[in-house]
């Protein structure tokens, strides 16, 4: 039976009707490609082509075969656009992108153009999350553009009337071998309208030979944010704009029983919408707005809803697929000589992107233009779909460079919601969310209950039983060799809305997972780095910790009283993280000091020194947060710390000494780096504090009070 | 009511009572200012008033009347960027840079209160702001050097 993959292939060998000049399959023609984007060269990938097929694996749709996954066109005036469905929330993957093309073709930066995250404008791509955009995107761009300059050196050579020579090309320039003439990218794309499907045999420039691609380049369009000239969808404006704003209700769950909407409706300039559930003002300035939301007379019919001090017994007894433990683990681990049976709590976190989620929508006729800032555009558009039962083509989602996500922007409520209204009231509107509906109405990072049962028998792992109740399957396997194991996520009814977030659940397990080992290597005596490493199969983990263990020095600590030394380990989303931590916590006021943080990270070959460094130490403070004092409280249906002054996130004055170590391995595909550092933060410093107290605190966060507690 | 917004004076609505932010944001289309809380304690609206960082969506406008508003668009001057923002630049510090205005208006603020900081006066000093991408290493660093460059605020 043939592959899938050769199967696709031999369907894209009908599409190319003539090799080199073939059009693409679907979503743009030829004529109309270089009508709007103006005469010159250009290249093209489909979804199929081994690079995004092997990424995608199993989870590709097969709807998705012949979709086009980005392509790349040259003007005559050499500069070069590059078009892509992924979208940037701060993990300046516009700037890694655009140095993986700038390497292929030989130009600098400036040359090039990104069009990101554009319904109308980009490829169809299904969300940017998941640590995807590097290993997927890149490769594929990186192709595409080293198929552009194999075009280019092709129009060379038959402009020059040459044969089969080796040329050069340097700074947008194609160099003739021998009479010193040179022919500018932009003269070679002059007057042509020639496009052409990726080839993946075309060679890459080898990692070893970078000179763009590798190296500190600085972000793109920089001087935009610095200087208040970025427009984030939330500062947007169009003409006839108005500002909307939703009625929520009181509490989660409440419904609408009543409403009077008369008071607010006599303001000038406001109108008022309403459609069973949704009600809605609009008003010229966002302040008439609310005043008007404030007039207006609501009852609601509320329903008991489960508060947080009986969260953690509800998720796992409604934890689905609660088996019986197997025979074989359950007697390894009954005759081992050391047993250790634990149970770890964590709690609901926002993500509170500092920018709130905001939308502009405009309708022309019965088309709907919606900008807002979503990690899945064109998610959006699939959900404006549903809400107004359009076609898709006469739905556009854009999303401009947007502030932050960390995976708490897969949704696209704003936008809808600004649609709604725009669509009732005739007139553009915007709804931006404010600080407290973006803490109540968004989603949360799920919470979970971990229990894990291990022992080992002479030192060695021999038994582990590990249960993720509801907060999620990632990293939730082990790293480590152990005779015998099991390890299971049970999904579970959440009270409240959970979603993605930075490494999701990872950063749960792997606090459970380190914590565990580190405290078998205690009831072993063992030092918890050597326990580790003696388990360890995977080389690349075990290089990274005796790297990153050296920089801490972790073998030359030296035991102080109240002074503690921790670390943690783990791999996801295809980095690897090796976390020290050095605390002191002092024995009277129980209060916690981070000493000291090294935090290693290997992603395969670096694209960006400098933008790697600030996501992996951007990662570990945001994973203090959580780590610590983090926490969505809530009581029968009311998130009670709902505001930056009650929800306490990391500030300049909880930022420790902190060390990063990149390992750069050229020989190996990058990885995303947005999400993986997360994870080891938390158990290395719960490590560290039952290094300095002998006190074990298997909750997240550790110290909701502020204060090491005395007991376990 | 009049305002004075980066050596511009601006003929403003202020019948609804409304706050800084909201008249710099929406009449006078400024909006490099961000809203980010609503209740000053994120950073991310802060402006120079009468040179003291201020922020913006806990200050009604009536009350700067006849004050020197700054705001993130009036630091470049003559097409040069202010040496903060420079300094940031250089650093290359933001990753989605939402809190960008707010972080150069307050370390403007402490620069031109104490031209020498140590790193932990710009912990303290800085404390107000948030930066929920949580590059605060690379704004103190940014900070530090501009501080060390004795520049010209």
């Amino acid at each position: 039976m043939k592959s899938l993959k050769e199967k696709l292939k031999g369907r894209l060998s009908k599409i190319d009707e003539k090799a080199g000049k073939s059009l693409p399959p679907q979503n743009i023609s030829r004529r109309n490609f270089f009508k709007k984007m103006g005469a010159g060269i250009a290249t093209y990938v489909v979804m199929t082509d081994v690079l995004a097929f092997q990424v995608l694996g199993s989870d590709a749709p097969l709807k998705d075969e012949d979709q086009l996954a980005s392509w790349i066109h040259l003007s005559d005036s050499g500069k070069v656009t590059v078009f892509t469905g992924k979208v940037e929330v701060g993990q300046n993957i516009r700037t890694s992108l655009s140095q993986v093309v700038a390497e292929e073709l030989s130009i600098s930066i400036e040359h090039i153009e990104l069009i990101m995250g554009d319904t109308q404008q980009t490829p169809y791509d299904r969300g940017t999350y998941g640590s995807l955009t590097t290993p997927q995107m890149a490769p594929i761009l990186r192709k595409a553009a080293a198929n552009l300059r194999e075009m280019l050196l092709q129009q060379a050579k038959e402009e020059w009337k040459l044969g089969k020579v080796k040329l050069e090309l340097e700074k947008g320039f194609v160099h003739h071998p021998s009479n010193g003439g040179k022919l500018s990218y932009g003269d070679l794309a002059k007057g042509k309208q020639w496009m052409k499907k990726m080839d993946e045999e075309v060679p890459t420039v080898d990692p070893e030979a970078w000179k763009t691609a590798g190296t500190s380049v600085r972000k793109v369009n920089g001087i935009d944010f610095i200087t208040g000239t970025h427009r984030y969808v939330s500062d947007m404006s169009v003409p006839g704009m108005v500002y909307g704003k939703i009625l929520r209700p009181p509490y989660i769950g409440a419904k609408l029983k009543s409403v009077n909407t008369g008071k607010a409706a006599g303001l000038d300039g406001v109108e008022i919408v309403q459609q069973d559930d949704f009600v809605g003002v609009t008003a010229k300035d966002s302040r008439t707005a609310s005043v008007a939301l404030a007039m207006i007379e609501a009852e609601w019919e509320t329903s008991p809803q489960l508060s947080g001090k009986d969260l953690f017994s509800h998720l796992v007894n409604t934890g689905k697929d609660q088996t019986a433990i197997g025979n074989a683990l359950e007697s390894e681990y009954l005759i081992s000589d050391k047993q250790l049976d634990q149970e770890f709590l964590v709690q609901y976190i926002a993500h509170v992107p500092l920018e709130p989620r905001a939308g502009l929508a405009l309708w022309k006729g019965d088309e709907l233009q919606v900008w807002t800032g979503t990690q899945r555009p064109f998610g959006v558009q699939e959900e404006l779909q549903r809400t107004f039962d359009l076609p898709k083509e006469k739905i556009r989602v854009y999303m401009p460079d947007t502030g932050s996500g960390y995976g708490g922007k897969h949704t696209g409520e704003a936008g809808i919601e600004a649609a709604r209204l725009a669509k009732a009231v005739k007139n553009p509107v915007k709804v931006n969310w404010t600080r407290e509906e973006e803490f109540k109405w968004a989603y949360f990072r799920p919470a979970g209950v971990i229990r894990v049962k291990a022992s080992t028998q002479n030192g060695h792992l021999s038994a582990w039983d590990f249960h993720n109740f509801n907060s999620g399957g990632a990293a939730i396997e082990a790293p480590y060799e152990i005779k015998e194991k099991n390890h299971q996520y049970h999904s579970a009814d959440s009270p409240l809305r959970q979603g993605s977030y930075r490494a999701l659940a990872s950063t749960a397990n792997v606090f459970a997972i380190e914590a565990q080992i580190n405290d078998l290597a205690s009831a072993n005596q063992k030092d918890p780095l050597e326990f580790r490493l003696t388990h360890l199969k995977n080389e690349r983990l075990s290089n990274l910790i005796k790297i990153t263990a050296d920089a801490f020095g972790w073998g030359k600590r030296i035991k102080r009283t109240n002074i503690g030394f921790g670390m943690a380990c783990g791999a996801a989303k295809g980095g690897y993280v090796a976390t020290f931590a050095e605390v002191k916590v002092d024995p009277d006021t129980r209060e916690l000091e981070i000493l000291k943080v090294t935090g290693g990270f290997e992603c395969g070959a670096i694209l960006n020194p400098r933008h790697l460094k600030s996501q992996v130490v951007g990662c570990m403070l945001q994973g203090l947060g959580g780590a610590l004092f983090e926490s969505v409280e809530f009581d029968n249906g009311d998130i009670k710390n709902a505001s930056l002054s009650s929800y306490r996130v990391p500030r300049f004055k909880d930022t420790p000494k902190i060390e990063v170590i990149l390992v750069d391995r050229k020989d190996l595909p990058s990885s995303g780096a947005g999400e993986a550092p997360i994870i080891g933060i938390a158990p290395a410093i719960r490590n560290a504090i039952f290094d300095a107290t002998g006190v074990k605190i298997n909750q997240l966060p550790m110290l909701p009070n502020g204060l090491v507690p005395v007991n376990s | 009511m009049k305002l004075t917004v980066n050596e511009k004076e601006y003929e403003v609505e202020v019948s609804g009572n409304p706050n800084l932010l909201e008249v710099l944001r929406e009449q006078i289309d400024l909006t490099g200012t961000k809203y980010g809380c609503g209740e000053g304690a994120c950073g991310a609206c802060k402006v120079l008033v009468n040179g003291t960082p201020t922020s913006a969506c806990i200050t009604p406008a009536v009350s700067v009347q006849g004050k020197n508003i700054i705001t993130v668009e009036g630091l470049v001057k003559n097409g040069q960027l202010h040496p903060v923002q420079k300094a940031f630049l250089e650093e290359d510090v933001f990753q989605c840079a939402y809190c960008a205005s707010g972080m150069a208006i307050a370390a403007i603020g402490l620069l031109s209160k104490q031209r020498e900081l140590t790193e932990q006066e710009i912990k303290e000093g800085m404390n107000g702001n948030i930066c929920r991408c949580c590059t605060y290493p690379e704004i103190i660093k940014a900070i530090k050097k501009a501080s060390e460059n004795k520049i010209n605020l």
